[in-house]
């Protein structure tokens, strides 16, 4: 029934771009409501819950083109128009997926330096539209879950954490669960109440809390035994910041379970290894620029003058995508190559091997 | 008289134009710098503007097709509305948007590598042939295809045929088929008279042109026909005449641009070696502005500023009457020309050059400021047609002859 739905309303869409080529319906459906569009997806913030001092769960309503079929662990896009100009990051969600949904929310903690999350949590009126980009990542959780799970949960990592165990208690499949969950304050810690809550009615679910600006940094080697001894024989999923998750990687590489181990970073750790630099021209704006290897085509780009798109910055959200005519850059994040023709190229997390040729 | 060397033409020393390249950097820089909401604003408004007349347009001349008492006022009123929407789309938003003015907004609904425009030149191509050649080589002789659109004869230096007897019927053609005049813009048709084109480049194009060109015909000649069922041919000479208004309205704005008697032309001598600073001074020694009130400014696409969008094609057009306070007291502070005038008087300028340039020179005389004694074009002496070799059509530079 959805399926066919689909079809004919985009085959009405096709005949309908005959009256408004160039544009699409949808432009002219987005005058009379902002959410009927499909051009690019929109959703109105709906309100904005505050969970800590620094902490708000913004609750979004998407319009036209959003699917409620993401799965517990992934993020989404949103771009926000501050001072006229778009910001875009990406955000776990924190909410369980739900096929019927009419609103799904993010939890946002407002960094210091972080702009959008300052202004998302401090700023942000109920019914501004913002843009969404559909939810993607790969750190999910099976269907069905195994028996046995470990979460290591650093600060404002507990989000795509929480979107899951709400998701397991929802369904009523909360398996085997052994949460440690770090925090520098009890005050700070998100969603406490909720978690002590859920454990209180799955006896399958431990949290452990700790609050590291009293107990100190949790120390894999030290803590884990006595916190979960049987760690060897679960599934982890681990999320916080670079230094934890750089921590339990290397611990579980050590144990020779590296399989078992599924990460979500927040922010980029570049392994370092660049490209060897080159000449970057861009095509459309008849510009170029030589930059070296460490420096990303977009960074690269803006110096160049170039009004190069982006988004998270991070490697994320693909909205820096553009194409690269010719040339070979290298993924800043794994040091793969990618020099296909006329490919569509991450700017913000790839730096050229030699020279290189983009459309814009 | 073509300029072969602007900073002798002005009479500024290397300093100067040094210092005056500084103070429009530091404007530009201020410029981006103040960037904001309210800019953003001006141009979503534009577009919701735009939409909502051509809509309005449209079911004006739908509608009243069916009734016979409203048939004539109603495609009169609709044709009207769908002129202006259509100029709306060209200019304020269209040509400007794929300049870049609005990528700051890192929107990517209204982003110069996304957009486009309600016309049948292909923005791909537009970006190229306009942004590209003509902003970067304006007004320079054998390189800015903009001089005459390949059809005209509007410099003296460009030797005289026979055929531009017909000028003034090739300039009437021109205005009243202007859309399809820039839709071929890009290919280059000089290029292609001498065998130049590269054959799979032309066949490319040419495609897109086709399918860009075709889509919009269709839209205006057969599809909203069809809507006002028995009706068709009143919608078909409605869209007829706006699109027609639509073309003559650009026609005049973009030959105001250039061709009035104050804007200079310039040989490629100019160009080697041409610095930063020498590119400024070029675009304002080449371009002319014409003065009105806001809402031909904004029917124009702020092209009125032709002055200030050369010096910075990619500032938001709503900045430009500010910005040229500030390019007219630096032209008075240096000495420069500042070419303005009414919009009539500056088309009146380019017209009387059409027509005058339609005979050889010996017959008519020169309306353009002359250039200053013994420093004309032939400074260091033309390059003759062997020294310079073929043109490179994609950056319109011609490649070093074979040694």
């Amino acid at each position: 029934m959805s399926v066919k739905d689909r079809l004919s309303w985009d085959g009405v869409r096709r005949a309908g771009a005959q009256l408004t080529t160039p544009l699409l319906p949808d432009d002219y459906l987005a005058l009379v409501n902002p959410l009927w569009t499909t051009r690019e997806l929109r959703g109105v913030i709906e309100k904005v819950v505050p969970e800590t001092e620094d902490t708000a769960t913004v609750v979004i309503r998407p319009g036209w083109g959003w699917r409620y079929t993401h799965q517990p662990g992934q993020y989404i896009g949103i771009g926000l128009q501050v001072g006229g100009r778009f910001h875009w990051r990406s955000y776990s969600v924190s909410t369980p997926p739900r096929r019927r949904g009419r609103t799904l929310a993010i939890t946002v903690r407002a960094m210091p330096e972080g702009f959008l999350s300052q202004h998302l949590v401090n700023g942000v009126e109920p019914g501004t539209v913002i843009r969404l980009a559909l939810p993607s990542g790969d750190f999910v959780l099976p269907n069905p879950p195994p028996a046995r799970i470990l979460f290591l949960v650093g600060g404002s990592g507990v989000t795509p954490v929480m979107s899951m165990l709400r998701t397991l208690d929802r369904r009523g499949t909360m398996p085997d669960v052994v949460m440690s969950y770090s925090s520098t304050t009890q005050d700070r810690m998100i969603f406490r109440d909720e978690l002590a809550e859920l454990a209180g009615r799955h006896d399958s679910l431990t949290v452990h809390e700790r609050y590291t600006d009293d107990d100190g940094m949790l120390v894999l080697e030290d803590h884990l035994d006595e916190l979960c001894p049987d760690w060897r024989e679960r599934q982890v999923w681990a999320c916080g910041p670079g230094p934890m998750l750089d921590a339990a990687s290397e611990f579980w590489d050590e144990a020779g379970l590296e399989d078992r181990l599924h990460l979500e970073r927040f922010s980029v750790n570049f392994t370092g290894e660049g490209g060897e630099g080159g000449t970057l021209t861009f095509r459309s704006s008849g510009k170029s620029v030589e930059i070296d290897g460490a420096t990303t085509v977009l960074e690269g780009g803006e110096q160049a003058g170039v009004g190069m798109p982006y988004g998270c910055r991070a490697g994320i959200c693909h909205t820096c995508s553009v194409t690269m005519v010719e040339g070979k850059v290298r993924d800043l994040r794994n040091g793969e190559e990618f020099a296909e023709p006329n490919g569509s190229v991450q700017t913000c997390v790839t730096a050229p091997v030699g020279d290189c040729t983009f459309d814009i | 008289m073509a300029i072969a060397d602007v900073k002798e033409y002005t009479h500024l020393t290397a300093e100067e134009v040094e210092q005056l390249g500084a103070e429009l950097d530091a404007l530009r820089a201020e410029i981006e710098e103040s960037r904001n909401s309210k800019d953003a604003d001006y141009i979503y408004k534009m577009i919701r503007l735009q939409r909502g007349l051509a809509t309005a347009a449209r079911i004006t001349l739908g509608v009243s097709a069916y009734h016979r008492r409203t048939r004539v006022p109603g495609a009169v009123v609709g044709g009207a509305m769908l002129g202006v929407a259509k100029i709306l789309e060209n200019m304020e938003i269209g040509h400007n948007v794929m300049h870049g003015q609005w990528d700051w907004m890192n929107d990517p609904e209204v982003h110069s590598s996304n957009w486009e425009w309600d016309t049948a030149q292909p923005a791909e191509q537009w970006k190229h042939s306009h942004n590209y050649v003509h902003h970067q080589f304006t007004n320079v002789l054998g390189y800015d295809n903009d001089i005459g659109y390949g059809i005209l004869r509007m410099a003296r230096e460009q030797k005289w045929h026979p055929v531009n007897l017909g000028q003034p019927l090739y300039n009437a053609a021109l205005a009243t088929l202007f859309q399809w005049g820039v839709a071929l813009h890009d290919l280059d048709l000089e290029a292609i008279r001498k065998g130049e084109k590269d054959p799979k480049v032309m066949k490319k194009q040419l495609k897109q042109i086709w399918q860009k060109g075709r889509r919009q015909a269709v839209k205006d000649y057969v599809v909203y026909p069809a809507l006002s069922g028995p009706h068709f041919m009143t919608t078909v000479y409605a869209n007829a005449a706006a699109n027609v208004t639509r073309n003559l309205w650009s026609y005049v704005i973009i030959f105001c641009g250039h061709f009035p008697d104050g804007a200079m032309h310039f040989t490629e001598e100019q160009i080697e070696d041409e610095t930063r600073p020498e590119w400024y001074l070029r675009q304002m020694l080449g371009s002319a502005n014409f003065e009105g009130s806001e809402m031909l400014h904004v029917l124009s696409g702020n092209l009125g500023y032709q002055v200030e969008h050369h010096l910075f094609p990619d500032l938001p057009s709503n900045r430009y009457g500010e910005i040229s306070v500030r390019v007219r007291q630096l032209c008075e502070k240096y000495k420069l020309p500042y070419t303005t005038g009414p919009l009539h008087r500056q088309y009146g300028q380019a017209l009387r050059t059409i027509i005058k340039l339609s005979l050889p020179n010996r017959f008519t005389s020169g309306d353009r400021e002359d250039v200053m004694e013994g420093q004309m074009e032939v400074a260091r002496g033309r390059k003759s047609a062997e020294q310079l070799g073929s043109r490179r059509p994609e950056t319109g530079k011609y490649a070093a002859a074979a040694s």
